[in-house]
């Protein structure tokens, strides 16, 4: 077969991964303003040098301030990864269930928020209403879709073998995916900047308007998303039904209601997170989702699922990691491996973790068997 | 008395022997009816019951849940590309590199197991997810400094399989009649999954499958009764990628072409929702998983065209967009419908209603 030689065989499902570009000067933390101009930047992986190798005090500050950059980029990633990872902790704390289409949903929000910007800038709205208006409406596009997939493929499912309701998951998740290249097609769109483009200089850091925007939101909410759990009646109920569904029911708690509105927690911090990553890469598109899921369910992991101060934990690290993983693999190894590596360095991490405690960071060691 | 009945109730040897007459007649007919795409997905096809068929030892049988099997298949396939291809200038028979694709494989799975053994559940999930990304992203990567895997291009001019001094890819002279290629293939594939498949058969009825099973089901008690847990999951582990690395060397010699790009973690999904989907642990299940997920796709992407054209007298919907819904939309009814698979153990089936 001479022809097949050179043809690519694919399983026919297969989905071109998507995610974000690597590269992106944002997650490098420079300006994201196209007219900024390229040589100046500051930081890029070439330039990247460790403390150690460069003696002139100059250069150690820069390399002081070269990691503090990362750190500050790492933890704008992070809290868009704990956003994400908070809507898998929450359904798993109570379902037991990894919500594999969770970062469709996240997609869904992005391109909703996306497509609701342009039409309130073109109403002439001021661009903060403009914001807050967006992620309402992505907020709800997505509570209401978490609602619908809850009742049509996981309720039926609730006591159905484990692995059930992951396959139906996956299933939902190639639904929205194709849904979502039906509506807005294949291409990237670019997200409408809605907050000012000013860069903030912080100690050698510079920081963008959106950076501040995305860890701050992220923080309140995830405050918030606390103490909701923890001090509320709502929260009790929550806890109970994580802990003992049939106990729960017994006490007054509806399980169904909680699971519902766990869903549409989960997904209205989809929805955020998602208007927050666009923004903060200024595109959006089908197949976002997939990566960005993936990454957000294993800090979620790295925390220890169920529990929601992990998956915050996990994701901060996660973003953290990530981002020092790429600035620095290539010194670290003397050139062997590159950035492209990053997502090795991460996984590495959290097999290392993992090994050391088996139940997350901040998982609690469970019985063998419930 | 209806046709399930007649069928069931003759002798085992003459089921055998239709049974023998079908499969052999199988490739002729699909080959005649819908040309030769077909027999292209059919081969195919056996490629997946035969993953399926290794991943089924570790979900199935032991209950490990592994979403990067589709590592195991790539060092097969990596194994076979390297040691027969002009990428190193090697060109082995194929008997040498299949075992050893198979060896390193296992090897992989012993490399994976050992760190995990403590894990659970979902954990072990997502570290088995990172490692199938890790093999993905180095194959993708080790082009340099030294260049092994030569990268994203992949490595192209894999030797064919050769058997007995004939080239597989070409056809057949024998007794007159002209074998074509695909069909060789086609029954070299089936031998090797037949191969597979009485692996798992005779492996479940042994002290190892009830092992796993044990484990399965409740780890604890399994080794309060003495089970080597440890042992036996590594062996689970070992088993389902060697099995994984052999159809990954026959994808590699089948193809002639390898690169990362067809070792995603989408496929390693996919493997497990022939698993799942077909009914775990139960390997006439998995098996008719592994076909109906890989027919179902190929036969929505030749019928959503032609029927839109059909029914609304134009293509409404792009019928790649279309195909990849309604393969969604299948697997969220099929579990819907089933959700212990299309054709599960009939013991696990008692065991889910008690539940």
């Amino acid at each position: 077969m001479g022809a097949a030689g050179n043809h690519q065989h694919r399983h026919p499902l297969s989905i071109t991964e998507g995610g974000f570009p690597k590269t992106d000067s944002r997650l490098r933390g420079v300006s994201p303003a196209p007219t900024f101009p390229q040589g100046d930047a500051p930081i890029s992986a070439t330039t990247l040098t460790l403390p150690v190798l460069c003696p002139s005090p100059y250069r150690i500050i820069r390399g002081v301030d070269i990691f503090l950059q990362q750190v500050a980029n790492g933890l704008t990633l992070g809290s868009i990864y704990a956003l994400v990872a908070l809507g898998y902790t929450l359904v798993y704390g109570i379902l037991g269930l990894i919500n594999f289409a969770h970062g469709e949903v996240v997609m869904v929000g992005a391109l909703t928020a996306l497509a609701a910007s342009k039409f309130l800038l073109a109403a002439a709205l001021p661009p903060y209403l403009v914001f807050t208006l967006a992620f309402l409406l992505a907020a709800l596009v997505c509570m209401a879709l978490s609602v619908i997939i809850e009742r049509i493929a996981y309720r039926p499912l609730r006591n159905a073998p484990r692995l059930a309701p992951l396959i139906t998951a996956i299933g939902v998740s190639i639904i929205l995916q194709q849904l979502a290249m039906m509506l807005w097609g294949r291409s990237y769109h670019a997200m409408p900047q809605l907050l000012p483009e000013t860069t903030f200089a912080l100690g050698g850091v510079q920081i963008t308007v959106i950076q501040i925007v995305i860890i701050g939101v992220a923080g309140l909410t995830m405050a918030a998303l606390l103490v909701l759990v923890n001090r509320t009646r709502l929260g009790r109920a929550m806890r109970a039904t994580a802990e003992n569904p049939g106990i729960a029911a017994l006490m007054g708690v509806d399980a169904n209601r909680i699971i519902v509105l766990a869903f549409m927690i989960g997904s209205a911090l989809a929805a955020l997170a998602g208007m927050l990553v666009a923004s903060n890469y200024g595109i959006a598109h089908y197949n976002m989702g997939f990566m960005l899921g993936l990454k957000a369910f294993t800090a979620a992991v790295l925390g220890g699922i169920g529990n929601l101060a992990g998956a915050v934990v996990g994701g901060l690290l996660l973003g953290v990691i990530e981002a020092l993983g790429a600035g620095y693999i290539g010194d670290l190894t003397g050139g062997v491996l590159g950035s492209q590596y990053q997502d090795v360095f991460a996984f590495f991490v959290l097999i290392g973790v993992l090994v050391l405690r088996p139940a997350g960071l901040l998982g609690e060691r469970v019985a063998e068997r419930a | 008395m209806n046709a399930g009945m007649f069928l069931t109730h003759m002798p085992r040897k003459v089921q055998l022997a239709l049974a023998v007459v079908a499969l052999a007649g199988l490739p002729f007919m699909v080959s005649a009816g819908l040309g030769n795409t077909w027999l292209r997905v059919l081969d195919f096809a056996l490629l997946y019951v035969m993953l399926a068929l290794g991943l089924n030892i570790v979900v199935g049988f032991a209950g490990l849940l592994d979403l990067g099997y589709i590592a195991f298949y790539a060092v097969g396939a990596y194994v076979y590309a390297l040691l027969a291809s002009p990428q190193f200038g090697l060109h082995w028979p194929v008997w040498a590199i299949l075992p050893v694709g198979a060896l390193a494989a296992c090897g992989f799975g012993v490399v994976l197991g050992a760190p995990t053994l403590r894990l659970r559940g979902d954990y072990l999930a997502i570290v088995t997810l990172g490692f199938g990304e890790i093999v993905r992203i180095f194959m993708n990567n080790l082009n340099a400094p030294v260049n092994i895997t030569n990268g994203p291009k992949g490595i192209a001019s894999i030797d064919p399989i050769q058997i007995g001094g004939h080239v597989l890819s070409q056809p057949l002279e024998i007794f007159g009649v002209t074998v074509p290629a695909l069909v060789l293939t086609y029954y070299f594939f089936l031998a090797l999954a037949l191969l597979v498949m009485l692996a798992g058969l005779r492996l479940q009825d042994s002290r190892i499958g009830r092992a796993w099973a044990a484990i399965r089901e409740d780890e604890m008690a399994a080794k309060a009764c003495g089970i080597n847990t440890r042992n036996v999951k590594l062996l689970a582990f070992a088993m389902g990628a060697s099995f994984g690395g052999l159809a990954g060397g026959l994808f590699a010699s089948f193809q002639e072409f390898v690169s990362p790009e067809s070792f995603s973690l989408m496929e390693s999904i996919m493997v497990l929702c022939m698993v799942v989907l077909g009914g775990m642990g139960h390997i006439p299940g998995v098996i008719l998983g592994a076909l109906v997920l890989t027919v179902l796709p190929e036969a929505f992407r030749h019928g959503a065209g032609p029927v839109q054209q059909a029914v609304f007298g134009q293509v409404l919907v792009d019928p790649e967009n279309l195909r990849m819904l309604l393969f969604g939309i299948a697997l969220v009814a099929v579990m819907l419908y089933r959700p212990s698979g299309l054709w599960p153990d009939p013991r696990h089936r008692q065991e889910f209603n008690a539940r």
